[in-house]
């Protein structure tokens, strides 16, 4: 299988992502905004960073890159397309996931370990996952408050679209361990279909014990696996 | 005569939290006004324009709609001068 990671000016986690691909021995190719080609990749991530300076609002011009006419055609046709911090954020911009990410409620730049707490397993990122495992995964972000209006929140909850919650060390969904005011602690959600995943936590930088987790590696090895078993698999 | 200029500016809609306006407001009160209840932030946008013809209004709103508010959380109006 074949990962691909999209540089936009002002990405700066492409390389970790791509060094993740590399960890689990997948092979991976950076994608330049500019192109429109896919190279073939089973998944597209979108990296964390600050893609064109994060003016407007961040992930507003990113979605206007050419490479992402052909991202919203790949994942409509089924496609698995991950969006990391930044790239959650372009993917809300584009329409591809449901709401808005604002600035952290207490407005500071925010980049820490957290605890996230797996809500769904049936999805390709977190098929080697349980329903209620807790990762420690690293946050760093100014603009990852997940809003949504109440109807549009409950019908997101109702078609079971969140697929991480942040909680404390112990899976529990507190007040205290939400980091950025996010409605309903929400750290990622997925598409109805459930091939497009967003997340703030980049679980890229969570890849080895050595670097403070090496939880971010079970997303990495659900999407292997599941690749594996060629379940419907759609080529870009 | 042709618009020359669109003044475009971008609100939170109501009932979207503000924490900027919230904490400007707090900063006003530190300042020792107590005339201020309420503080929303947004921005405006100059777009100067080239004579053209066709929708221009109608134009300005889509580039307002598609790129310069989030309709999910903003509001936007337009002022042509």
């Amino acid at each position: 299988m074949k990962f691909g990671v999209v540089t936009f000016p002002g990405s700066n986690c492409d390389y970790d992502a791509y060094a993740a691909a590399k960890l689990i021995d997948e092979d991976v190719e950076f994608l330049w905004h500019q192109s429109t080609d896919l190279l073939g990749c089973d998944v597209v991530i979108l990296p964390g960073g600050f893609a064109h300076g994060d003016y407007l609002r961040s992930g507003a011009i990113a979605r206007f890159s050419p490479i992402m006419q052909s991202v919203v055609k790949f994942a409509a046709s089924g496609g698995m397309v991950m969006g990391i911090c930044n790239g959650f954020q372009v993917l809300v911009e584009s329409g591809l996931l449901p709401g808005a990410l604002m600035r952290n409620h207490h407005l500071r730049f925010s980049c820490k370990f957290v605890y996230i707490r797996v809500e769904r397993t049936d999805l390709p990122f977190t098929a080697s996952c349980r329903v209620g495992d807790v990762l420690k995964i690293p946050i760093a972000h100014k603009d990852g408050n997940y809003y949504n209006f109440q109807g549009d929140l409950q019908q997101l909850k109702d078609h079971n679209q969140v697929v991480f919650r942040y909680c404390d060390r112990d899976g529990k969904i507190t007040e205290a361990s939400n980091p950025n005011g996010s409605a309903d602690n929400i750290a990622g959600i997925t598409n109805r279909e459930g091939n497009v995943l967003g997340m703030m936590p980049h679980p890229e930088r969570a890849m080895e014990s050595i670097l403070g987790s090496g939880d971010g590696l079970r997303l990495f090895e659900s999407i292997q696996a599941f690749c594996k078993r060629g379940v419907n698999v759609e080529k870009a | 005569m042709q618009n020359k200029k669109a003044v475009v500016y971008v609100r939170l809609k109501d009932g979207v939290l503000d924490p900027q306006g919230v904490t400007i407001q707090r900063a006003i009160l530190n300042m020792g006004y107590d005339v201020v209840d309420k503080v929303r932030s947004g921005r405006f946008f100059e777009l100067e324009l080239v004579d053209g013809n066709g929708d221009l209004r109608g134009k300005v709103e889509e580039i307002c709609r598609e790129l310069l508010a989030n309709p999910v959380i903003e509001d936007f109006s337009v002022e042509f001068k």
